[in-house]
């Protein structure tokens, strides 16, 4: 710029030098993410020894090029400062974070040698617990082998109402085993999800309905995210979208809009169900001498095998069976009680807080894109009886359901009520509905039952089975004599019968009090129980250092805990083994496991080491895997003692085979790389899988690609890739006869029955059909002290505590407001920015509020696992994570208020013990400006563990790799 | 004060196109683009006290997420904005010493780091708060458009777009010549009315936001309510008894 007499002459740039072909890398890695659950394929970019940059993977079936916030933010998780570096043994009290490091000899020793003594005593003293593990197909199996039914993951907290109702309803589920059929939909319905389940795919998905003009209604109490883009949001009160759906399957029966082609053909709608009050039959399928299900046939006038093809069923009437008793269709029973007057729309409108008119419009656009708009496509298909069909006819009807409905303690039945709005469309895996990911459909429930009988868990013997399973009846309860459970978490009791996933939030609870018996270890791998993950999270962490008076010890004996980072667990271990973060190490996604297929086929995947560890850790599973060699466990050692997997985790991932020819990765087996599902092991295998960007995936040809529970291509494929036992049918449960049997045993029949103390609850909740009732808490505390719900959600940049540390993500989100409806802080004279009392009938949480609109007027909400403690992660502890935010988990009890007889069932789903974590009742309270500004509880900092840096003030991230010329 | 490239016929515009119908507020843009430009042609974006209290870092590109409207008929907004490039850049302008300027070619905005003196006049006069100021090195920093990547020769083709553009998952992000009426961006733009940020202050932005698709309150054709079917002497499940049904 120049001053020439006054006035100021324009002044052109020099353009400035770019390189618009900088060099971007000097290598590319491909490998998974492991930001969230979502597994996405990514390109990790490496440039002179550091991450340049990831990418998503344009090839890869999940994500096909996009990632996410967490998956893009992969630098700073991978060079995080909270990394932990070293073994360390506790040196203070528990709680403290002091610390010693030791050599990876003596940490392992030292494990070595508590385990031991366990296994060789009572192997139920180690309750063996894995958190957001990725490889429970390993460490399922290592339980088993060590001989401890006490083993889950992190799937009681987060999803098993949708798994358990899935697995006993449709043999799949939504989610990971399946999805939308984004590009044939033209409606879609989606309940109270959580924004990141599915992660990318279900972003992508909506962006293809809205290109192609298809209603997408969202009901959920929040508009946030997915909701906000929504065609039609409705904000229901929280744990009331199983009335709901019961108020649409009474206006689709009352109109007869209900595909009853497909209920005869697909589902046990036409099963005869005995109707023989007080015997130990009554309620159970009528079956012939083989066991088949009978159905009355309407041109034979008599009762056949319900699975014969060409039979003419009938779907109502009560008839009389050869022997006299008397048997009524399934369907006939459900008519009857959905057609009821309680599941009227106007006789539920008031609950859910929506109005009867949209319930009515929901329930009659469905029906018409069902109906009106049905898809048929010319292609032929065989089904199961070999019959060709010339064409696929579809009700482009989708749904997709997640925690909204999960974490309720009547989400089991609320899901198998949207199983049964599916079916009774036509809406399960036809063209525009909700599709199959492989290996599902499974037989429902799928075979597996939970190991831990007294004659199976014996000293130094591995168990017979895998810890979970999914129960049949009373008979494969993991209970005692007495019916006292026999697992830690009381999974698979009386109390949570079939708890497929485990109840991890229960186990510190139990193991403190001893109840149902004390143990001696609790090992954990990748699961915040002090902090996020637990309910209670002050009661939790008090029990996790407290002693016995009398002894001095504490009440759980020896603590181990896996991690990569410095969570708030930690500080309560005694020892603990550092893991690698996600780029450093060899994964499996395993089919075995929770894989990444599709409905167009089945996938899995690798990760591959993309740096080497500049710390003293190793990856978990590799740990794992030495201790099992270690403590000489049948599976990994071999007959003369030594380790059956010197490599460890790739090692296992190409040798170990769970049955012949059946291992944890499905792509290129054999010795030529040429099979796929089943075949021999190949040596060569990732090798196979790294040429190939790390994943694998088989096309399923399209005459498989629907029907595929009654397609006689898909089961043949399914089968012969190892799937399915045998290409039968997969009929369709509308009545689940399991749950009756539990009924019955309530009833007093049958050998194992409840103690009489749970048996009116089990008679209650056990019903063959989906029941609506108020949510526990809801009914417990009284509504007027405690008028609002208070639900949580997860940001979709963030995942978990894990999320919350990261150098980038903190920035977007660093501390969490509690969101109020603007009506209803106006009715308790609140106003935005105030500070509030959260106060529920257990404990109290101090936040700062933010009004909205978008929220339903009886509900608050948060962000979840934002608060953090206060040193925890490296973060400073003046970090706005510790000071403002904040959990809910401190105002969320773990058990609900005693019974008259004293007993404290669990705060869960009463069929599958699944944490009720959204059925909590709240309170605000306005606080004075003196006591506002910071969060409470606040417990004391923790110091900063040994090997930890300090973190750096000024991060210039890309200063090394970044060029100009 | 710096001068701006004289308007050519044809001009190429390089521009975004951001769908807010689908948008759903993830942040996936915001973060990629801080990963690819962190190592790229403005590397670093810096972040002060990235683990602790305020920690504030550079970005090129952020999400706004708000309510607009009120009561029932708000509805929740994602709105993602990086620099607009615009047309009559103020930023440019006001430069005192040439640093900003406005490409001929392809009339994306940069700054020169090598002649910016920091001086902060250019985030004054951007009315969209889109200039990132480095504390660190006391220069300011913008958005490329990822001038790094869309030309980059060592990138496969497909490649070459903005990291934003090609990390967003609900596909709510576009690129290409906006100066160009027959490109798949002006032709996506006309085709769903897409708009100027702010157009009365003047600056003809070049990138474009495409406004939500009206929302199907009720489905196509679909009636408000279904008809109860007739019944069958005072019994609904009667109609189902004769119902001709095979397996």
């Amino acid at each position: 710029m120049t001053i020439d007499g006054g006035t100021i002459t324009r002044l052109f740039a020099a353009e400035d030098k770019v390189d618009t072909s900088p060099r971007v890398h000097d290598e590319v890695k491909y490998t998974t993410c492991y930001m969230c659950a979502c597994r996405c394929g990514i390109k990790v970019h490496l440039k002179d020894g550091l991450i340049r940059y990831i990418e998503g993977n344009r090839d890869h079936p999940i994500n096909r090029g996009v990632l996410c916030a967490k998956g893009a933010a992969g630098i700073m998780q991978h060079y995080s400062p909270a990394r932990l570096s070293k073994p360390l043994l506790r040196v203070g009290e528990r709680g403290q974070a002091e610390f010693k490091e030791i050599e990876w000899d003596e940490a392992l020793s030292l494990a070595g040698k508590w385990l031991a003594d366990i296994r060789a005593t009572d192997p139920r003293k180690l309750a063996f617990f894995t958190g957001r593990d990725q490889s429970q197909a390993l460490t399922g199996w290592w339980a088993a082998q060590f001989g401890t039914p006490n083993f889950a993951a992190h799937g009681g907290f987060c999803s098993v109402n949708m798994a358990a109702a899935g697995m006993y309803t449709i043999g799949g589920s939504f989610w990971e085993f399946g999805e939308p059929d984004w590009e044939r939909t033209k409606y879609f319905l989606m309940f109270g999800v959580a924004e990141d389940h599915d992660s990318n795919p279900i972003k992508t998905g909506l962006s293809r309905l809205k290109e192609r003009g298809t209603k997408f209604v969202s009901v959920n109490p929040v508009r946030t995210g997915y909701s906000a883009v929504a065609d039609e949001w409705i904000g229901i009160r929280p744990g009331t979208d199983g009335l709901f759906v019961m108020a649409l399957i009474h206006e689709l029966l009352t109109a007869d809009r209900v595909d009853l082609d497909y209920l005869a053909r697909y589902t046990n709608a036409p099963w005869l169900v005995l109707h023989d009050p007080g015997t130990p039959e009554d309620g159970l399928f009528a079956r012939d001498e083989a066991g088949n299900p009978l159905a009355w046939d309407a041109k034979r006038q008599q009762a056949v095998n319900a699975l014969a093809p060409d039979i003419s069923p009938r779907l109502v009437g009560e008839v009389a069976l050869p022997d006299g008793r008397l048997a009524v269709p399934v369907f006939h029973l459900l008519a009857e009680r959905y057609l009821d007057g309680r599941y009227a729309p106007s006789a539920v409108a008031v609950q859910c807080g929506i109005s009867a008119d949209t319930i009515r419009r929901i329930a009659a656009e469905l029906a018409h894109a069902a109906f009106e708009q049905t898809i048929v496509l010319d292609q032929p298909w065989t089904d199961w009886a070999g019959r060709r069909h010339e064409t696929m006819v579809g009700r482009p009807v989708a749904m997709h359901a997640m925690r909204g409905i999960s974490a309720h303690s009547n989400g089991f039945h609320t899901c198998r009520a949207i199983h049964i709005l599916q079916m009774l469309l036509g809406a399960i895996d036809t063209p525009g509905a909700w599709r199959y990911k492989a290996p599902f459909p499974r037989p429902c429930p799928p075979p597996g039952k939970p190991t831990g009988h007294a004659d199976q868990v014996r000293p130094n013997r591995p168990m017979g089975g895998m810890p979970l399973g999914f129960p049949l009846g009373p008979e494969d309860l993991l209970v005692d004599a007495d019916g006292t459970p026999r697992r830690i978490d009381k999974a698979f009791s009386w109390e949570a019968p079939l708890a497929a996933h485990g109840m991890m939030h229960m186990v510190i609870a139990n193991a403190w009090k001893g109840d149902p018996y004390p143990i001696d270890t609790l090992f954990m791998y990748m699961a915040n129980m002090a902090w996020n993950s637990a309910m209670n999270t002050s009661g939790t962490t008090a029990m996790l250092a407290d002693k016995d008076p009398a002894t001095g010890a504490y009440k759980i004996p020896h603590i181990i805990y896996s991690d990569a980072y410095f969570s708030e667990m930690v500080a309560y271990a005694d020892l603990v083994l550092p893991d690698t973060t996600y780029l450093e190490r060899w994964d499996c996604i395993s089919i075995l496991d929770r894989p990444i297929c599709s409905a167009e086929g089945p996938a899995d995947a690798i990760r591959q080491p993309v740096l080497k560890p500049d710390r003293d850790v190793r990856p978990f599973q590799d740990v794992l895997i030495d201790l099992g060699a270690r403590l000489r466990l049948p599976g990994f050692v071999n007959a003369d003692g030594s380790a059956k997997y010197p490599g460890f985790y790739p090692d296992y991932m190409v040798h170990h085979e769970r049955k012949p020819g059946i291992g944890p990765l499905a792509g290129w087996r054999g010795a030529n790389g040429d099979s796929h599902g089943a075949g021999p092991v190949n040596p060569k295998q990732l090798e196979r899988y790294i040429e190939n960007q790390c994943f694998w995936r088989y096309e399923l040809p399209h005459d498989q690609l629907y029907y595929k529970h009654a397609n006689k291509g898909y089961l043949e494929t399914a089968t012969r890739l190892g799937f399915l036992d045998k290409p039968t049918q997969i009929v369709l449960q509308l009545y689940s006869e399991p749950l009756q049997r539990f009924r019955l045993a309530a009833r007093g029949h049958g050998p194992v029955q409840p103690p009489a103390a749970h048996k009116a609850r089990v008679e209650t909740y056990f019903d063959p059909l989906p029941i609506w009732y108020m949510p526990f808490e809801e009914e417990a505390v009284p509504t007027a002290a405690f008028p609002l719900h208070a639900v949580t959600q997860r940001p979709m940049p963030i995942y978990h505590s894990w999320g919350g540390q990261n150098a980038w993500l903190r920035q977007i989100l660093g501390n969490n407001r509690l969101f109020v409806n603007r009506r209803t802080a106006e009715a308790l004279g609140l106003g935005d920015d105030d500070w509030v009392w959260i106060i529920s009938a257990h404990g109290r949480v101090k936040a700062q509020i933010r009004l909205m609109d978008g929220v339903n007027r009886d509900t608050v909400w948060t962000w979840n696992a934002i608060g953090k403690r206060a040193g925890a992660w490296n973060l400073s502890p003046d970090s706005p994570e510790a000071t403002k935010g904040f959990l809910l988990n401190h105002a969320i009890t773990e058990l609900l208020p005693a019974r008259a007889d004293g007993h404290r069932y669990s705060n869960s789903d009463p069929v599958t013990g699944q944490a009720a974590w959204y059925d909590l009742r709240v309170r605000l309270e306005k606080l004075a400006a003196a006591e506002a500004g910071e969060t409470a509880p606040r417990p004391p900092a923790l110091k900063r563990l040994p090997g930890l840096p300090a973190p750096p003030d000024i991060l210039r991230y890309g200063a090394e790799t970044g060029e100009r010329p | 004060m710096t001068g701006l490239p004289a308007p050519q016929p044809g001009q190429k515009k390089l521009g975004l196109v951001i769908d807010l119908d689908t948008c759903v507020g993830c942040h996936a843009c915001a973060v990629s683009c801080k990963e690819w430009n962190a190592g790229g042609h403005s590397a670093p974006l810096p972040d002060h006290n990235p683990y602790a209290a305020d920690a504030t870092g550079v970005w090129f590109n952020r999400i706004h997420s708000f309510e607009a409207g009120d009561g029932e008929d708000s509805r929740t907004v994602h709105f993602p904005k990086s620099c607009l490039h615009c047309e009559q850049p103020a930023c440019v302008e006001v430069c005192p010493t040439g640093a900003s300027y406005k490409r001929a070619e392809d009339g994306i905005v940069l700054v020169n780091p090598d002649t910016c003196i920091g001086c902060k006049l250019c985030s004054w006069a951007c009315p969209y708060g889109a200039r990132e100021f480095d504390e660190d090195a006391g220069v300011m920093k913008k958005c490329t458009l990822c001038i790094d990547r869309i030309y980059n020769e060592n990138l496969e083709e497909v490649e070459r777009v903005p990291a934003c553009v090609s990390t967003c998952p609900a596909h709510a992000r576009h690129f290409g010549d906006l100066g160009d009426p027959n490109s798949e961006v002006s032709r996506l733009v006309a085709a769903r009315g897409g708009v100027d940020l702010m157009p009365e202050l003047g600056y003809r932005p070049v990138n474009k936001y495409l406004p939500p698709r009206p929302r199907k309150a009720a489905a196509a054709n679909a009636p408000t309510r279904l008809e109860p079917a007739a019944q069958i002497g005072g019994n609904q499940l009667l109609r189902w008894l004769d119902r001709a049904l095979s397996r």
